[in-house]
C-alpha cells in the first residue's frame, strides 16, 4: 500500500480505448459506478463521457473514449479520441477545457479476440503514454478452447496486464491498483511495430513538422499523415502541417512503395505482425477448433429460413412491446394519475388566475409531456440493452443491410427507425450505434417521419368522425374495410416519404462515397442483468435531464401564447353575467337541482375559455396564418390547433376542444367533439369546415408534420447543434403543407 | 482472378492483396485482412448480402461490394 500513499493528492487523468464489443461500457461503469457525467464534444457528434473512481485515496478522472478498431482518424468524430490522448488544445475543439491531459490509458482488449484487438494495441503503445491493459472476456476464450500464457505476455510488452471480467466486476481493484501504480512510474519506450525505413521516414518528416515557427506536432500525428491516404488529415487544417510538410509526402510515400513497403498497406502488415510475433507460443488453439454453442446458435440465426423468422418474431415482439407494454403495465396510467393529482392540488391551493393556470396547464402539462416519454424509452432501450449484450444487435443489422442499402444506409439503421413507428424520442437515442456519422444524420432526419403512437389519436379522432365506415359483407361478417385503409394510407405516407427523404439526403445533403460496411459479428453470451438495466435507466436518466428542462419550457411558452393577452374586455359580457347568474343559482338550489345547473355553468366556462383563446396571442395568429392554411381547407381554427400542437402533435385533440367551446379534457373518442367537428362551420356562413377532404389533409398534415418539440430536442442533444432540429422542422412543415395541400385539392376535385 | 466475393460458401482462401487506398480497403486492413491472412466464407445473409467470414479467429461481415476487392487465392472449396 506504500505505492498509494506516495501517490500524488492530484486526480489521475484515465482514458479508455478498446475495440467495439469488448466491454468497455461495462468496464467504465464497474469503474467509475454512479458518478457519470455525460455530454457532447463541441462540434462532432461523439459522446463525452467522465466518470470517477477512487483507490486508497488517489481519485482518478476516467474518459471513455468512443469504441474503435483503430486510431487512424479519417472524420471529425475519429479525431476527438486521437484529440483526448494527445492532450492536445489547439485543436479549436476546446477539448482542453473539460478533458485534462491523459496520465494512464487503459486499454480493453477481448481475450477471445487477441489479434486484432492488439492492432489497437500497438497504436496505443506508439502514443508514449503509461498503459494498462484490461484482458476481457477470458471465459470466452476459455470457451473457445483458447489458452493463455499471461506470464509470458507479460514479459513481453512493458504494459501491465490485468484479467477482468467485467461484467461480474472481478479484477476492477487490481486494475485501480495498476493504474495507480503505471502513473507514477515513466513509461517504457515500446520499439516501433514499422520496419526500419518507415521510421525513418517519419523522424525525417517529424523534424520538418515544427519549422516555420509552428508547434511541432506530436510524432504520432506525423505518422498518421504519412498513412492517409484518403485526405482527411492534409485537409483537416492542424496547425504545424504546412503546405511544405504536405509536399514532403508524397515523395516519402514514393520512396517507401520503392522500397517495398507501400502505404497504406504497410500499417496493417506491420502491426499485424507484430501481433503475431507479440502473441506467438501465448496463445495456443486447439488442433480441432470446437464448434461452441455461439457457432451453433448463429447457423440458426443467420440461417436464410429460420434466421428471417426470429428475426421478424423478435422485432414483432420489439415494436408491439414499445407501443403496448408503457400502457398495459399501467406505466402510462399511473403518470396520468400523478399528473392529475399534482394539478388538483395546484388548483386547491392556487387561486384561479393566471398562476395556476400557469402551473396546471403549462408547467405540469409540460412536465406530464417529458415523463409520458420516459416507459417508451425505459421499453425499448431494456430490449436494445438485451439484443446488443447477448450479440444480437449485430446480426439484425447483417440481416437487415440488404433492404436498407436500397435507400443508401445500412443495416444499423434499421432499429431506430423501427422504434420510431412507436416514437421517434428513443428511436433518435438508438441511433448512436451507428458509426458513420452521415448514416446517422440521415436516420436521425427521417425517424420523425415514421408515424409515432402519438399520431394516432388525430387519425382516430378525425376517421371516426368523418370517414363512412364502408363494411365489406353484411350482417355478423361485415367487415369495416375503410377506417383501416385509411389508417394503413397514414403509416404508409409516412414510409414511402421517409425512403424518398433518406434517398434524397444521400444524394444531395450527404453525398460521399458509401461508408464501408464492415462490422463484426460478435460472439453471442447470456446477456447480463446489471449491463442491461445500467444501460436502460442510463438512456431514460439522460433524456430526463437533458431533454427534459428544455420541453417544460417550449409547453410554457405555448402555454403564455393561449393565456395572454387573457383581456376580459375582448369576452362578450353575456357570458360572464351568465356565469355570475349560475353560480348564484347553484348556491341557493338545492342539492338534488345543483348537478344539471353545474353542467350549465361548465357550458359557459367552456365559452368563455374558447373566447378568450380566439384572443390570445395564439388565436391571433391562428386569424394571422389563415389565408395561408385556407388553401388546404382549414379556417382558423385548425391553423390555431396546429400551431398549439407545437409541443406534441397530441396537444392538438385537446386544442380542438377549447376551440369548440367543449374545455380541455376531450379525447379523440369523445363523441361531443365528433359531433362539434362535424357541425363547425366557417365563421359567419352555413358552410362546414370539416369535409372528408378537409379531414384527410389535416390528417396527411400530422403524418408529415414536425410537431413535436421532444423529438426536436432530443435531435440537437444528439447531433449537438440546433442546425438540424431547425432543417427538420423546415422541411418536414414543407413537406406537410404540400401534401395537405395536394390531398385537399384531389379530394375535392374527385368528390366534385 | 478470385475474390472474397466470388467464393461459395464454406469455401477457405488465403488473401493475396487488397485492391484500393480508400477508406474502405483502410477498413478491411484494419479488421485485419492483410495479405497472406487465411479466410473462410462462413454464409451469407438471407437476402443475398452481406457475407460472413472468419478472420483471425473472429467474424467479420462485410458487402459483396466490399468483398471484390479483398482478391485472394483458393485453397479448398470444401465446408
Amino acid at each position: 500500500m506504500t505505492a498509494s500513499l506516495a501517490a500524488p493528492p492530484k486526480p489521475l487523468t484515465v482514458a479508455l480505448v478498446g475495440n467495439p464489443n469488448t466491454g468497455k461500457s461495462t468496464l467504465f461503469s464497474r469503474l467509475a459506478g454512479v458518478r457519470q457525467r455525460v455530454g457532447n464534444y463541441p462540434g462532432v457528434t461523439v459522446e463525452k463521457k467522465l466518470g470517477q473512481a477512487e483507490f486508497h485515496g488517489q481519485r482518478f478522472t476516467l474518459v471513455d473514449l468512443p469504441g474503435t478498431y483503430s486510431l487512424a482518424p479519417r472524420s471529425p468524430d475519429e479525431m476527438v479520441a486521437v484529440d483526448v490522448l494527445l492532450g492536445r488544445c489547439d485543436s479549436g475543439s476546446g477539448l482542453r477545457g473539460d478533458v485534462p491531459p491523459i496520465d494512464v490509458v487503459l486499454c480493453i482488449v477481448d481475450a477471445s479476440n487477441l489479434e486484432r484487438n492488439f492492432y489497437l494495441l500497438s497504436q496505443v503503445l506508439e502514443l508514449g503514454l503509461p498503459t494498462v491493459v484490461a484482458l476481457n472476456m477470458v471465459d470466452v476464450a476459455k470457451g473457445k478452447g483458447l489458452t493463455l500464457d499471461l506470464k509470458k505476455l507479460a514479459e513481453r510488452l512493458p504494459a501491465k496486464f490485468v484479467p477482468v471480467q467485467a461484467n461480474k466486476g472481478v479484477g476492477v481493484s487490481e486494475l485501480k491498483q495498476a493504474l495507480a501504480a503505471a502513473a507514477s512510474k515513466p513509461p517504457v519506450p515500446v520499439p516501433s511495430p514499422f520496419p526500419e525505413k518507415f521510421v525513418s521516414e517519419v523522424e525525417a518528416l517529424h523534424q520538418r513538422a515544427g519549422c516555420n515557427g509552428h508547434p511541432r506536432l506530436p510524432r504520432y500525428l506525423v505518422e498518421r499523415l504519412l498513412l492517409d491516404t484518403t485526405g482527411y488529415l492534409a485537409a483537416a487544417g492542424l496547425p504545424g502541417i504546412s503546405r511544405e510538410l504536405l509536399q514532403e509526402v508524397p515523395a516519402a510515400r514514393e520512396r517507401l512503395a520503392a522500397a517495398g513497403l507501400a502505404v497504406p498497406a504497410v500499417e496493417a502488415l506491420a502491426r499485424y505482425q507484430w501481433a503475431s510475433q507479440v502473441l506467438s507460443g501465448i496463445v495456443a488453439r486447439p488442433a480441432h477448433k470446437p464448434v461452441t454453442l455461439s457457432d451453433r446458435i448463429d447457423r440458426v440465426l443467420t440461417h436464410r429460413v429460420w434466421g428471417t423468422l426470429v428475426f421478424v418474431l423478435l422485432m414483432l415482439l420489439l415494436f408491439q412491446a414499445v407501443y403496448f407494454v408503457p400502457d398495459m403495465s399501467g406505466a402510462n396510467w399511473l403518470l396520468e394519475k400523478l399528473m392529475a393529482l399534482a394539478a388538483s392540488a395546484v388548483r386547491a391551493i392556487v387561486p384561479a388566475g393566471a398562476l395556476q393556470s400557469l402551473l396546471t396547464t403549462g408547467v405540469i402539462g409540460g412536465v406530464g409531456g417529458v415523463v409520458v416519454f420516459l416507459p417508451q424509452i425505459l421499453t425499448l432501450f431494456f430490449f436494445i440493452a438485451l439484443l446488443e449484450d447477448c450479440g444480437y444487435m449485430a446480426r439484425a443489422a447483417y440481416l437487415m443491410d440488404k433492404l436498407m442499402s436500397r435507400i443508401g444506409l445500412s443495416g444499423k439503421s434499421f432499429i431506430p427507425l423501427l422504434s420510431s413507428f412507436a416514437c421517434a424520442v428513443p428511436g433518435i437515442m438508438a441511433t448512436r450505434v451507428i458509426e458513420n456519422r452521415r448514416d446517422r444524420l440521415v436516420t436521425i432526419l427521417v425517424a420523425p417521419l415514421m408515424s409515432c403512437s402519438a399520431r394516432l389519436p388525430v387519425y382516430t379522432l378525425l376517421i371516426a368522425a368523418f370517414v363512412p365506415n364502408l363494411t365489406i359483407g353484411a350482417g355478423w361478417f361485415a367487415l369495416p374495410w375503410l377506417h383501416g385503409l385509411v389508417m394503413f394510407a397514414m403509416y404508409s405516407i409516412g414510409i414511402v416519404t421517409g425512403i424518398a427523404a433518406a434517398w434524397i439526403f444521400k444524394k444531395t445533403l450527404f453525398r460521399g462515397s458509401t461508408p464501408p460496411f464492415v462490422m463484426e459479428l460478435p460472439s453471442y453470451k447470456l446477456p447480463d442483468v446489471r449491463v442491461v438495466l445500467h444501460r436502460m435507466l442510463e438512456q431514460g436518466w439522460a433524456f430526463l435531464s437533458r431533454a427534459g428542462t428544455l420541453i417544460v419550457a417550449v409547453s410554457i411558452v405555448v402555454w403564455g401564447l393561449a393565456y395572454w393577452p387573457h383581456d376580459r374586455s375582448q369576452i362578450s359580457p353575456v357570458l360572464f353575467d351568465k356565469q355570475a347568474n349560475l353560480q348564484a343559482q347553484i348556491e341557493a338550489a338545492p342539492e338534488d337541482q345543483r348537478k344539471a345547473l353545474k353542467v350549465n355553468l361548465a357550458t359557459v366556462e367552456n365559452q368563455i375559455a374558447g373566447q378568450y383563446l380566439q384572443h390570445s396571442f395564439l388565436g391571433r395568429a391562428g386569424k394571422l396564418i389563415e389565408p395561408a392554411v385556407k388553401p388546404l381547407g382549414w379556417d382558423w381554427r385548425i391553423g390555431c390547433a396546429a400551431i398549439a400542437s407545437f409541443p406534441a402533435r397530441e396537444v392538438v385533440v385537446a386544442t380542438l376542444g377549447v376551440i369548440y367551446n367543449l374545455g380541455d379534457e376531450q379525447d379523440e373518442t369523445s363523441d361531443d367533439l365528433k359531433q362539434t367537428l362535424k357541425d363547425a362551420t366557417w365563421d359567419g356562413t352555413n358552410r362546414p369546415v370539416f369535409t372528408l377532404p378537409v379531414a384527410l389533409s389535416v390528417m396527411v398534415f400530422f403524418a408529415l408534420c414536425a410537431q413535436c418539440s421532444s423529438t426536436l430536442v432530443i435531435m440537437r442533444r444528439e447531433t449537438g447543434s440546433w442546425r438540424w432540429p431547425a432543417f427538420t422542422f423546415a422541411y418536414m412543415t414543407t413537406l406537410a403543407y404540400l401534401g395537405a395541400l395536394a390531398t385537399y385539392k384531389i379530394g375535392t376535385w374527385l368528390s366534385g | 482472378m478470385t475474390s472474397v466475393a466470388d467464393l461459395r460458401v464454406g469455401a477457405r482462401a488465403t488473401v493475396l492483396r487488397i485492391e484500393g487506398v480508400d477508406e474502405v480497403s483502410l477498413r478491411l486492413m484494419e479488421m485485419g485482412l492483410t495479405p497472406g491472412v487465411d479466410v473462410a466464407l462462413l454464409g451469407v445473409a438471407p437476402l443475398g448480402d452481406p457475407l460472413e467470414l472468419e478472420v483471425r479467429g473472429y467474424r467479420l461481415s462485410l458487402r459483396k461490394k466490399e468483398a471484390a476487392r479483398v482478391e485472394v487465392n483458393l485453397v479448398t472449396n470444401d465446408k
